[in-house]
């Protein structure tokens, strides 16, 4: 039975202390953050923008559930597909062909504890939350040399009310192996769930590793998310980060570029309507020379949503010859529509080449008068505008399945074909 | 064709269209001259439904619709098309593929099947190549990076692509060099039959030369205020519009 509701945090006193074999130290340490942290406010220069507090007024329960049909939410027809529910591992519904040179185990399943996370818990409460209440997850090792034929796809889905999952990935990619990854976060019914994930990423010297991370919660579901990433040298990793629903939606994409010749690819797209709200925070760290990132994320916000983007890129002294490009563009369908972007260098080298960007706008009516006049309809005019913008990094989706499933998504919510 | 009685429009409180009236029937090409501010790109953003503008008064009646009621796109449907004397530059919008939707949205409207992908290429390698643009500059992005005269021959590719039944043509001859406008001049011509018809607004007597109107019209102040032969054109350019003033003064 844990204490862990002293201050703003006000979860159930019954939700369990996590059964994952998590090291004793860091699961307290985490009960301690949790006693001892409150829920960042907006004075938080992190959390400007995006309140949780409404987290804390919820008495979250975790529950195991099933679903027959989970049909609707498989990205991609892979062999190696491995489904949760509220954090649970849901045999039935996974498929567990598990490709040659991958290991791929569960967390509920390994009897030594947890090898040391690479995740902050002193004042992250998120962080915190889901070390000390630690529901499933899973672990994969890829081993040297590996060249992974097919993806691994890990499906997270929330089912039932005030459900909380605190869920984990951690992904060992071994030198000069080559692996896909897809993550996929549902929901599937229920009010006020929450899917508390983090990933715990390695990727050593040579290797490279490409992750497409799709968000298609309810607008009635909250869902944070911290990837911890690091690169060792020669490595390069991709991760595309699609949200195209949820409630509140917070991902915190850190990566550490830890040795020299690395390259790192971060895209994402959000699209939002209703009063939806999505958060990006993304931080590179370029602590060596000679490495490259790539970032360009946009977004697309309707009714009276809001979207949030901040992208911090270090260039660490001595860390020369750094290429880091940084891109945000947003379009505001509607006047009601909201967009805080903060793209941020801090660059301590002389010799690199960096830049960063944000846009802001609205559709340009002349072009849609200038459709129109051709005989477009005003719907296909926008539509057409609306792909126009975000095509660009939708494009960087190189798996034809999840391109495919994407654009099912898009034209279930908002109607559009691209 | 098109039957414009006694149109009155305004925008923002200014009233620019001052009791406008004019016919034009199949298999004819009518320029309408005027000085600036006489209201002649009015008339075609007005005409192609353009919504910054209020029509007070007055009626359109275009093949037998009420123009007035249609929208932009039903404007197009119903066979309506205006060059634009801006043309917009749509980043990321392919030329070919809006095209595309557009005679299939067109189509549709008259329960016709979507047009095959290699009919369709026929046609973008046929129409190109009578405003010789370059089959490159028919797929790239709409008039993005285009040169003055590529947009304005982008704006006739289209126009024969869509075979509209009236053209308005804004001030589609500004700033053109003599071959661009030679080149425009006989796409228009080779597109004219004796089913549709051209609206040339212009400012210049040039482009007549090249494309020879049936009827030339002079607006000035909202309204028409005398309507003449091609060689009303000629007139109006060695004389300007001076003499038209005073004619109205009397």
């Amino acid at each position: 039975m844990a204490e862990v509701a002293k201050n703003n945090i006000n979860f159930k006193s019954d939700l369990q202390v996590t059964s994952v074999n998590v090291s004793e130290n860091e699961k307290q340490k985490a009960l301690d953050v949790l006693q001892n942290t409150t829920l960042p406010t907006t004075r938080v220069e992190a959390w400007k923008y995006t309140r949780v507090a409404k987290l804390g007024k919820i008495d979250f329960v975790n529950e195991k559930a099933t679903i027959s049909d989970i049909s609707n939410y498989v990205i991609d027809d892979t062999k190696c597909s491995f489904v949760f529910i509220n954090g649970h591992f849901s045999k039935g519904n996974s498929s567990q062909e598990i490709p040659a040179g991958v290991t791929i185990t569960l967390l509920s399943e390994i009897n030594a504890p947890l090898s040391k996370s690479s995740l902050t818990i002193e004042d992250e409460v998120f962080n915190a939350m889901n070390t000390a209440h630690l529901t499933g997850g899973l672990k994969i090792d890829i081993t040297s040399n590996a060249l992974v034929e097919i993806p691994i796809q890990i499906i997270h889905i929330l089912k039932g009310d005030s459900t909380i999952s605190n869920f984990k990935t951690i992904v060992n990619a071994g030198k000069s192996s080559q692996a896909d990854l897809i993550q996929g976060f549902f929901s599937e019914s229920g009010e006020s769930n929450f899917c508390n994930s983090t990933s715990e990423i390695n990727v050593a010297e040579n290797a490279v590793l490409r992750i497409d991370k799709i968000q298609y919660e309810s607008e009635k579901s909250f869902h944070i998310s911290t990837e911890q990433v690091k690169q060792d040298k020669n490595s390069n990793f991709r991760i595309n980060t699609f949200t195209l629903n949820g409630g509140l939606v917070r991902n915190n994409l850190n990566i550490d570029v830890n040795g020299q010749n690395c390259e790192t690819h971060l895209n994402g797209a959000y699209l939002l309507k209703n009063k939806q709200h999505v958060d990006n925070h993304s931080v590179v760290d370029h602590k060596v020379a000679n490495c490259e990132s790539h970032e360009l994320y946009k977004g697309v916000i309707d009714d009276r949503s809001t979207a949030v983007f901040n992208g911090k890129v270090f260039v660490r002294p001595n860390a020369q010859k750094i290429n880091a490009f940084q891109s945000n563009g947003n379009l505001l369908l509607s006047d009601s529509a909201t967009i805080n972007s903060k793209p941020e260098l801090e660059i301590y080298a002389d010799d690199v080449k960096c830049s960063h960007g944000s846009t802001t706008g609205q559709l340009d009516e002349e072009a849609i008068f200038y459709l129109r006049a051709r005989g477009l309809s005003e719907r296909s005019a926008r539509h057409l505008m609306v792909s126009a913008f975000i095509g660009d990094v939708l494009d960087k989706i190189t798996n034809a399945n999840i391109k495919t499933y994407t654009r099912r998504l898009l034209n279930d919510r908002f109607g559009w074909e691209f | 064709m098109i039957t414009i009685n006694d149109l009155h429009a305004k925008i923002e409180d200014k009233e620019i269209l001052k009791g406008l009236s004019l016919e034009v029937k199949a298999g004819e090409v009518h320029a309408i001259m005027g000085p600036n501010g006489a209201g002649k790109s009015t008339l075609a953003s007005v005409l192609a439904g353009r919504e910054d503008y209020e029509v007070t008064a007055g009626s359109v009646s275009f093949v037998g619709e009420d123009l007035l009621e249609l929208s932009t796109e039903e404007r197009a449907w119903a066979g309506l098309f205006l060059a634009f004397q801006y043309p917009v530059e749509i980043p990321g919008v392919s030329n070919i593929n809006f095209l595309r939707t557009a005679i299939n949205e067109t189509r549709e409207k008259k329960d016709l099947d979507p047009i095959s992908a290699k009919d369709f290429m026929a046609m973008v390698r046929e129409k190109s190549a009578l405003v010789e643009l370059d089959a490159k500059l028919a797929s790239r992005s709409v008039n993005e990076g285009f040169s003055g005269g590529e947009k304005k021959r982008n704006e006739i590719f289209q126009m024969a692509m869509l075979a509209p039944k009236l053209s308005i043509l804004d001030e589609t001859d500004s700033g053109l060099d003599i071959d661009a406008l030679r080149i425009v001049a006989s796409g228009v011509n080779k597109l004219k039959n004796e089913n549709n018809a051209t609206i040339i607004i212009t400012h210049y007597q040039r482009l007549l030369d090249y494309i020879v109107p049936d009827f030339v019209h002079v607006l000035f102040d909202g309204k028409i205020v005398k309507t003449g032969g091609k060689e009303l054109a000629i007139e109006l350019e060695e004389k300007g519009y001076d003499w038209i003033k005073e004619e109205i003064a009397q």
